[in-house]
């Protein structure tokens, strides 16, 4: 009988593995135990797969979170693991990677809109069109403003210089062609991501 | 990666992470793999296992990669190209090259033009008004048919392998002891293990990170490591390589896709003032192949360019409007990066800037002047999961970040965006693979995706341009964006955009119908330049096809375990796990480790475990060179123009440096490097600040996102800087003792933590002392409050990518007492 390791613990964890137990060579003794220990919690959970947010070793992880995916559950991320099948970390995680859950839940996660005016000394809770209309606004004013469309030689160069942006190299490549499309079609240069530093 | 594509045609990670376990020599400089990577770093341990490899580190610190190591041997920061030069001349000198590799698969005999020269630190063209080269003479002698001269024998006194030869001879073990403090007897043992794995079925694999790219010589660093590497025929091979240990999850990715200041997706250039028309742009990306029959791929370039205008501008970019050439920014000057960009700040030139997911206060050199480049700002838009520093860089939290809130007048968004877990969508890993993943839950609160915030953004934009017009709408009125939802486009789509599709019925060379209208594309190969293709990143296509999302794919099958695992997710280019993998294989086709093969040659195409990278059935005999993006076809010892700084490595000090440069004291440092007057009026003399410091990571951190995971923070609570055990006798300081630790441009009080990891070198007779300064504190999060290292460093980066110099520069410290609580 073929298992991978992950396999194994939904067997075992399901407490269904008696013979599976008895072909891995556990004795008796063992498969007593195994049939009495209660069924594993994440049996109950709903797996993803994902990879691991910090560094390009992009390690396998398995996500667990209880709910269904029903319209009105809402799903609760309550475990995070190595992916035993990943053919990099094989289910290992770092001292990093094996806090993922803790990140997720950060206290210092952000959960509502924020601004914070001229000369202020706090954020105030905003709407999302709130926030988003007055960053159009905002963009808008200043490439009208400045945006070069000839340099001084006359040359068509269709740039704008004076409102940059900084994108993020932890977000997935979705993320980023799209932020590349519209940045540069606004004509910004001024624009990076973290494999300049 | 601005030195492997100048050296091999590609800037990206060779291997993959488990190829790690074929080497048999594992050189770890220039980074800190057990700590930094630790689960790639497992395959390190793999190869001393199972491969009886042995590891050898090079670092300033004695590091926990060091502690597990076969041999370790100490080295100056900043001094790693004197270091791997002084082996360059060893190899040389012993003859210890893989020769037939280096005959057949490098430009060693390729002869260069008569005015090349090198003299007292300086080469051929240099103009000291502009600190730039006039890089004419940096190239090849060409014959009439504007093809290389070359000369087998290595007997023209102008070819590649002899001016290297000449260029390396100063680099003698004891002038390599004098400039990096490293003893002669570690460094020629250094030396011996290299040279061992010469031979055709010996391979080194070399595993670097930001300790060679953050320093105002880190392109250079690398490219010395990567012409050993070729010297050695240890690329291309099972268990060779040069391994670009990248950082963030998908740094490979953003670089891939071009969101950098002079980028577009696929390495392709954002255009210049100097090339109005789209034939000016295509004039210097013929690609002329250099000797004959070569592929020289970026043939295709304008295949490329055109199918990405496509994709971006849809039915609006036409034969007739050059594909909208007009619309794509123009560049003034080499790039926009974050150094000028925090100088515009700090000059007023700036009005707005986005944060996504980037937290420059904290990760960019020189706080203070962050700092003030954002108090500049009209506005400051922050998208992020987590509460940062940079978000509330107005706020007063004492001397960790002092600032005055009512006299800055900048607007300030902080939006909330999901996290990994949040989304699905690919990242590209360090050695390419494009791995997909799924969303486990929604975000907490408002939190919204980036996806979801750009869109919000792009269509106020647009509804406010169509309303009131304004500056060139045009390319933001014509972007393509036909999403089934266009609040919130499924990245599946994106993911299709950039794999490409045919945008007409296509038939092939025959005439038969090759592609329907609308088929997503197999693979790069089928991108066309007449405006019948589009695709949003030519080098990711093929990843997901009409055989589904190629990204999403799990099965971990290794044929003969040599870890490639071809069909676990999809690797760019064209699923090809090992680059340049044609030269793991003698010129004949027959691998030069028979032990371990990649591909070879049957007598009719290429076989193996690896999709080739190379034509499927060129004949060995038609003598096309193994690095196919090369116009040579060739590995390149000598890099023609396209570094900034000259076509060998040259050993030039740090910006703050404890030392002259004793090769040549009138050319101290870079002399090709960028560096604004108001920075290098910061720069600190050796007289007040007399210890080299470095920066770098702990394990139990991610940069400074883990200072908000509870455990990440309890592991690691507080900020302090590493000290050797002799200068804290020296200074007075006590184990676990308070330090008032200052650069020119800052100050750090934290404890000590004083070591035996660091030991003082001596450099050029005089006792050098380093000291380590971890970087993961900062002002928000559940860690107790510190400044960040990035208080101390220097705003002066690489020539060639800006990158900065966070790796080398000088502090003074002195015992204090603990702040009061």
């Amino acid at each position: 009988m073929e298992l991978t390791r992950r396999g194994f613990v939904r067997v075992t964890g399901a407490g269904l593995a008696a013979s599976s137990l008895g072909a891995l060579g556990f004795g008796p003794a063992q498969e007593a135990l195994a049939a009495a220990v209660r069924p594993f919690k994440l049996t109950h959970a709903t797996e993803t797969r994902n990879t691991c947010t910090y560094c390009s070793v992009a390690c396998g992880i398995l996500v667990y979170s209880m709910g269904d995916r029903a319209k009105n559950a809402r799903s609760n991320i309550i475990h995070i693991e190595g992916d035993p099948d990943h053919p990099v970390n094989r289910g290992t995680l770092c001292p990093k990677g094996s806090a993922l859950l803790d990140i997720v839940h950060a206290p210092t996660r952000l959960t509502a809109p924020k601004y914070r005016a001229p000369g202020t000394d706090t954020f105030k809770e905003v709407s999302w069109d709130f926030a988003l209309d007055r960053i159009a606004r905002l963009l808008k004013d200043d490439r009208d403003k400045n945006f070069i469309a000839r340099n001084a030689a006359g040359t068509t160069v269709n740039r704008w210089t004076s409102t940059g942006m900084l994108a993020a190299s932890a977000s997935s490549s979705e993320t980023a062609y799209l932020t590349w499309k519209v940045a540069r079609s606004l004509g910004m240069v001024v624009f990076d991501n973290q494999a300049r530093v | 990666m601005a030195s492997l594509a100048p050296t091999f045609g590609r800037g990206a990670m060779t291997n993959t992470w488990q190829d790690i376990k074929n080497a048999n020599l594992v050189v770890v400089m220039g980074g800190n793999a057990a700590e930094a990577h630790p689960c790639g770093f497992k395959w390190v341990i793999e190869a001393k296992i199972e491969n009886r490899a042995k590891l050898l580190v090079v670092d300033p610190r004695f590091t926990r990669t060091a502690a597990v190591a076969d041999f370790y041997a100490p080295i100056r920061p900043g001094t790693d190209i004197a270091f791997l030069s002084g082996i360059i001349r060893y190899l040389l000198e012993k003859d210890a090259i893989q020769h037939e590799y280096v005959r057949a698969y490098t430009n060693a005999g390729l002869i260069v033009q008569e005015g090349f020269g090198f003299e007292n630190g300086l080469f051929t063209g240099y103009d000291e008004g502009t600190r730039s080269y006039d890089k004419s003479a940096w190239d090849y002698e060409l014959d009439e048919q504007g093809f290389a001269k070359t000369d087998d024998s290595w007997k023209h006194p102008r070819c590649v392998i002899n001016l290297l030869r000449a260029h390396v001879a100063r680099y003698t073990p004891e002038m390599v002891s004098r400039i990096c403090g490293t003893p002669q007897d570690k460094f020629l043992e250094v030396c011996a293990l290299f040279a061992a794995t010469a031979p055709p079925d010996k391979a080194m694999t070399c595993l670097f990170a930001l300790g060679w790219t953050q320093h105002s010589i880190g392109a250079q660093n690398i490219r010395t490591m990567a012409m050993i590497q070729l010297l050695l025929g240890n690329i291309g091979v099972a268990g060779g390589g040069m391994n670009a240990l990248r950082g963030h999850s998908n740094i490979q990715g953003l670089t891939d896709i071009g969101l950098l200041s002079d980028q577009m997706p696929g390495y392709l250039a954002l255009p210049k003032d100097g090339e109005p028309t789209l034939e000016s742009y295509m004039k210097t990306r013929q690609f002329k192949p250099l000797r004959p029959g070569q592929t020289s791929y970026y043939q295709n370039y304008r295949k490329f360019l055109v199918s990405l205008m496509k994709a971006v501008y849809g039915d609006a970019a036409t034969a007739e409007n050059n594909w909208a050439y007009d619309w794509l920014p123009k560049l003034d000057l080499p790039m926009y990066d974050i150094i000028r960009a925090f100088e515009m700040m700090n000059n007023g030139e700036m009005t707005g800037y986005i944060c996504q997911g980037f937290n420059p206060l904290q990760a960019f050199p020189d706080r203070g002047k962050i700092r003030k480049g954002l108090s500049k700002l009209k506005f400051l838009v922050v998208m992020d999961p987590l509460d940062t520093e940079t978000s509330r860089f107005w706020e007063n939290v004492g001397p960790q970040n002092p600032a005055d809130p009512s006299a800055i007048q900048t607007e300030v968004f902080q939006l909330p965006t999901t996290c990994f877990a949040e989304e699905n969508g690919s990242l590209v890993n360090s050695s390419r693979w494009l791995q997909w993943h799924w969303k486990a839950a929604d975000g907490p609160g408002k939190a919204q995706s980036d996806i979801w915030i750009m869109s919000g953004i792009f269509h106020r934009l647009r509804a406010l341009y169509r309303k009131e017009g304004g500056a060139f709408p045009d390319p933001l009125l014509n972007l393509s964006w036909n999403y089934t939802d266009p609040a919130d486009p499924d990245p599946e789509e994106l993911a299709k955009d950039m794999n490409g599709r045919a945008l007409v019925d296509i038939a092939d060379a025959a005439g038969a119908p090759a592609l329907r209208a609308g088929q997503l594309l197999d693979g790069f190969a089928q991108l066309r330049d007449d405006g019948t293709t589009a695709s949003g990143c030519w080098i990711f296509s093929g990843c997901y096809t009409e055989k589904g999302n190629q990204m999403a794919r799990r099965d971990a099958t290794d044929p003969r375990e040599q870890g490639i695992a071809p069909n676990w997710a999809w690797a760019w280019p064209a699923n090809r796990r090992i680059l340049y993998n044609r030269a793991s294989a003698d010129p004949a086709g027959k691998a030069w480790n028979p032990a371990k093969p990649i591909i070879e040659w049957n007598g009719r195409q290429w076989v193996g475990i690896d999709v080739p990278d190379y034509g499927p059935t060129t004949k060995p005999s038609e003598g096309v060179g193994p690095f196919i993006m090369n116009a040579e076809g060739l590995g390149r010892l000598f890099a023609r123009d396209l570094m900034a700084e000259g076509p060998f490595p040259e050993h030039y000090e740090p910006f703050e440096s404890p030392s002259e440069n004793v090769l040549h004291p009138a050319v101290r440092s870079n002399p090709a490097a960028r560096v604004f007057a108001d920075d290098r009026a910061q720069f600190g003399s050796p007289q007040d600040f007399p210890y080299v410091a470095t920066t770098y990571r702990l394990t139990e951190h991610f940069h400074f996102w883990t200072k908000h995971a509870r455990i990440n923070a309890i592991l690691q609570p507080q900020e302090f800087v590493e000290i050797g055990e002799v200068l804290a006798r020296e200074k007075g300081i006590a184990q676990g003792g308070w330090v008032r630790v200052s650069s020119k441009r800052g100050v750090v009080v934290c404890q000590a933590y004083v070591t035996k990891r660091i030991k003082p070198l001596m450099v050029d007779s005089r006792a050098t002392h380093v000291i380590g300064v971890p970087l993961h504190w900062g002002f928000t999060g559940q860690a107790r409050k510190g400044y960040g290292a990035n208080t101390l460093t220097p705003s002066v980066g690489d020539a060639n990518t800006q990158t900065p110099e966070f790796k080398a520069f000088l502090v003074n410290v002195e015992p204090t007492t603990a702040p009061v609580a």
